[in-house]
């Protein structure tokens, strides 16, 4: 038992986030939670604090840190607003399972419910988004709650924990202990053991299957599997397609990595599922933008889904064999057990249907001067060798990342799948730069998201990290035209959007910026980028109509995909990788 | 196809553990036709019987979702376990000389108690499964039923208790789950809810 010390609730806190091995914390001070602020002066040499221009961006900033990690990360706000401001990246974290502890203070224990300056029920707000809340009244429960949280947010299928924290009890006094052991939470099932006659029958089901396929999700990168998952494929030869969050889990050059699947997903892996004889899910949920119409997802195929939350088995697709488990542990035990299969027949199927079907491949294409948003994406994926980390906005160009950015290792891709939360890049990008300080961080936004957390600019140049934006400057809120223009006639409703100078906007906050309007510029544009010190912003202002393709249509079959209808004489289909 | 499920579940007597319950099942549409909550023997531990309708998929997927609140300690489907389903009704019915014997004959075969009773009205009291307690309000219902209030389900397994595992979160992490539970469908369908 370590030694016991009287200190203040506030001083309690930042010891309990000290014992967590916290080393940023991501915040915005106000009234309710000044004590904890007046306190964290001591621990400066602990924790460093990075301050935030709005609470939103503190939440993708620990959100980021956490995704790039895969450590616990951890943003601090006030009550009422400074709480309702996280709300956003509290909802993002849950929907992709990131563990963050978010920390908030309350009004006085004594005034709760009493409608108070700056009251919010913030435990009652968050509580459909996060994995668990508390509200914490005396300063005897903040140590064991914080303990709790963070064992919550990180074990299991992780997810965000938010901990309020009254202000009475913050400046309370009490005796802090440093923990041993792990909490007692008496209801809480973080894992279950998949029951060894299941194992049996997925391994056979997997050895009778001719044409099977790997649907590889965040659960791959999560349970840090990449390894295990790659060494089940080579022996059994199953085709791997990934998931938007699933991208790096395995890699993406692999003979047998197949690429996104989905909505924006490559068409031969849709095809493939959609002919596949069997499906192997692991760790990931059947979201509706990766099986388009549940009725005809893959008809003829068997599934095996593995995943550690059994609340999402026989959620949206019925499944065959649910193993409910870690996915790290599943491959490990149906590796032994499969038979090693070659499945040529199947693997040149695939291969030839990538032919017929590939999207188009700007590798060495005739330069007319136009600059697609592809050309800069897959120009940074040559010139960072695929080894940049990558924190994207939400739109075109997220799917365009996903397809040209060719995904080799895990944890390189930091982006908002579930809730799909335009300005999340850059404020993630700098919290990923708290995760790895000596990584390259490039930022691809577009240039409505950009603009929703823009204000984070100050918080880079106040903290010197060096962050690289790209911003694809198109004038328009293209997904959403695209969407117009497929779905509704045409007609740009609200989505034509005039910007601020992008060079001058980050030059005002002290920060370097360049642009780019022509194809020849990037590369030399980039390396510049690269070469500066500090937050680099480069504006590049792409075609304005172009669109993402192939689309399936919201809720149609995942082989009805929209296709690039004449391929622009600057992109020409093939399917040949460089 | 859609049937009456009866869930039993032992939760955490604490704060804010009902609005979870509540919050969970109006979030993913789990439609609940009764809820009842109380104080059980154990310290500590609150008890809820809670009946919904539903197929057997989302059957299993509400116990799931249960599960995933981490103050929820046990769940148990009890539709197809031999189980004792109680309900209280209290029924107020238009009573006069003329009408009274006869209303008062209905509540001796339904065993029912009469509680209150006033020159006009009589008051009901009957402690039965939820279909015997619709029985009587059909059949009273031409006299003129004033006011009923339920209290909803409250049911309990027979035999002996499930015990709710006071373990760590390590030992319950080692603990493999009963064969079946991570595949559908748990539970059996042959065993049938014992309506007394």
């Amino acid at each position: 038992m370590s030694e016991a010390r009287r200190l203040t609730g506030a001083e309690i806190l930042w010891e309990a986030l000290v014992a967590e091995g916290v080393e940023v914390v991501f915040g915005y001070p106000g009234g309710a939670i000044m004590p904890a602020y007046d306190a964290m002066l001591k621990y400066a040499d602990r924790i460093r604090h990075v301050l935030v221009r709005h609470e939103q961006g503190a939440a993708h900033m620990a959100d980021g840190y956490a995704r790039a990690s895969g450590k616990v990360g951890v943003a601090l706000a006030t009550s009422g607003p400074g709480a309702t401001n996280l709300v956003t990246g509290i909802a993002t974290a849950m929907m992709d399972s990131v563990p963050v502890v978010f920390i908030t203070g309350q009004v006085a224990s004594t005034l709760l419910g009493s409608d108070a300056f700056q009251e919010t029920d913030v435990t009652g707000v968050t509580l459909p988004i996060t994995k668990h809340n508390y509200l914490v009244t005396s300063v005897d429960e903040i140590a064991s709650t914080v303990r709790e949280a963070f064992f919550l947010a990180r074990s299991g299928r992780p997810g965000p924990v938010l901990v309020d924290i009254c202000k009475d009890a913050q400046q309370a006094t009490g005796t802090w202990r440093a923990p041993t052991g792990a909490p007692t939470l008496p209801g809480y099932r973080p894992s279950y053991h998949a029951p060894e006659d299941l194992l049996a029958r997925a391994a056979d089901l997997i050895d009778r299957a001719e044409r099977p396929v790997v649907l590889a999700g965040h659960g791959i990168v999560k349970a840090g599997a990449g390894d295990l998952l790659r060494k089940f494929v080579e022996k059994a030869h199953i085709p791997v397609a990934a998931t938007l969050l699933g991208l790096g889990g395995f890699p993406a050059t692999h003979p047998l990595g197949l690429g996104m699947m989905g909505m924006h997903g490559e068409a031969w892996v849709n095809h493939a599922i959609q002919e596949a004889d069997l499906l192997i899910a692991l760790g990931m949920r059947f979201d509706d933008r990766v099986t388009g119409r549940l009725a005809t997802y893959a008809p003829s195929a068997r599934k095996i889904h593995v995943e550690i939350d059994r609340s999402e088995v026989g959620k949206n697709v019925k499944v065959d064999v649910a193993l409910v488990d870690d996915v790290g542990r599943v491959l490990e035990a149906l590796t032994p057990r499969v038979a090693a299969r070659s499945r040529a027949p199947w693997l040149a199927h695939i291969n030839k249907i990538k032919g017929d079907s590939a999207v188009r491949d700007i590798q060495g294409l005739p330069d007319e001067g136009r600059l697609y948003a592809a050309h800069v994406i897959h120009d940074l994926w040559r010139l960072t060798e695929g080894r940049a980390l990558i924190v994207t906005d939400v739109g075109q160009h997220q799917m365009w990342e996903a397809q040209y950015y060719k995904h080799d290792y895990p944890r390189k891709l930091v982006t908002s799948g579930g809730l799909g939360t335009m300005g999340f890049a850059l404020p993630a990008a700098i919290g990923a730069r708290f995760a790895c300080p000596g990584e390259e961080i490039w930022v691809i936004a577009g240039d409505g998201g950009f603009q929703m957390t823009a204000s984070e600019l100050s918080t880079a140049a106040q903290e010197g990290v060096k962050v690289n934006v790209a911003i694809i400057n198109n004038g328009y809120l293209g997904m959403v035209r695209q969407w117009q223009q497929f779905f509704y006639g045409g007609r740009y409703a609200a989505t034509p959007m005039r910007s601020p100078d992008f060079v001058k906007l980050a030059e005002a906050h002290g920060l370097t910026a360049m642009r780019v309007t022509r194809r020849d510029e990037v590369v030399s544009t980039v390396r510049a980028a690269q070469a500066t010190p500090g937050t680099v912003v480069i504006d590049f202002r792409v075609e304005q109509e172009d669109s993402v393709y192939p689309m399936v249509p919201s809720g149609a079959d995942l082989a009805e995909m929209i296709r690039r209808p004449h391929p622009p004489s600057a992109l020409v289909e093939t399917a040949e990788d460089p | 196809m859609m049937k009456t499920h009866t869930f039993i579940a032992r939760v955490e007597d604490k704060p804010g553990v009902l609005n979870r319950i509540a919050s969970l099942f109006r979030r993913r549409g789990f439609n609940i036709a009764s809820l009842t909550v109380g104080r059980t023997a154990e310290p500590g531990v609150s008890r809820l019987t809670l009946v919904i309708e539903a197929d057997e998929d989302t059957a299993r997927r509400i116990e799931a979702n249960l599960y995933k609140l981490v103050n929820v300690l046990l769940v148990e489907d009890v539709t197809y376990q031999p189980s004792i389903a109680r309900e209280l009704a209290l029924i107020k019915v238009r009573a006069d000389a003329t009408t009274r014997p006869r209303i008062l004959q209905v509540c001796d075969v339904f065993g029912a108690r009469v509680i209150d009773l006033t020159a006009e009205l009589v008051t009901i009291e009957l402690t039965a499964t939820h279909d015997k307690i619709d029985d009587l309000v059909g059949v009273l219902a031409p006299e003129g039923v004033l006011e009923m209030v339920r209290t909803g389900v409250v049911a309990m397994t027979r035999g002996a208790p499930t015990p709710i595992s006071n373990s760590s979160f390590r030992e319950i992490n080692e603990v493999p789950e009963p064969q079946g539970t991570s595949q559908w469908p748990a539970s059996s369908t042959t065993a049938t809810l014992i309506s007394v």
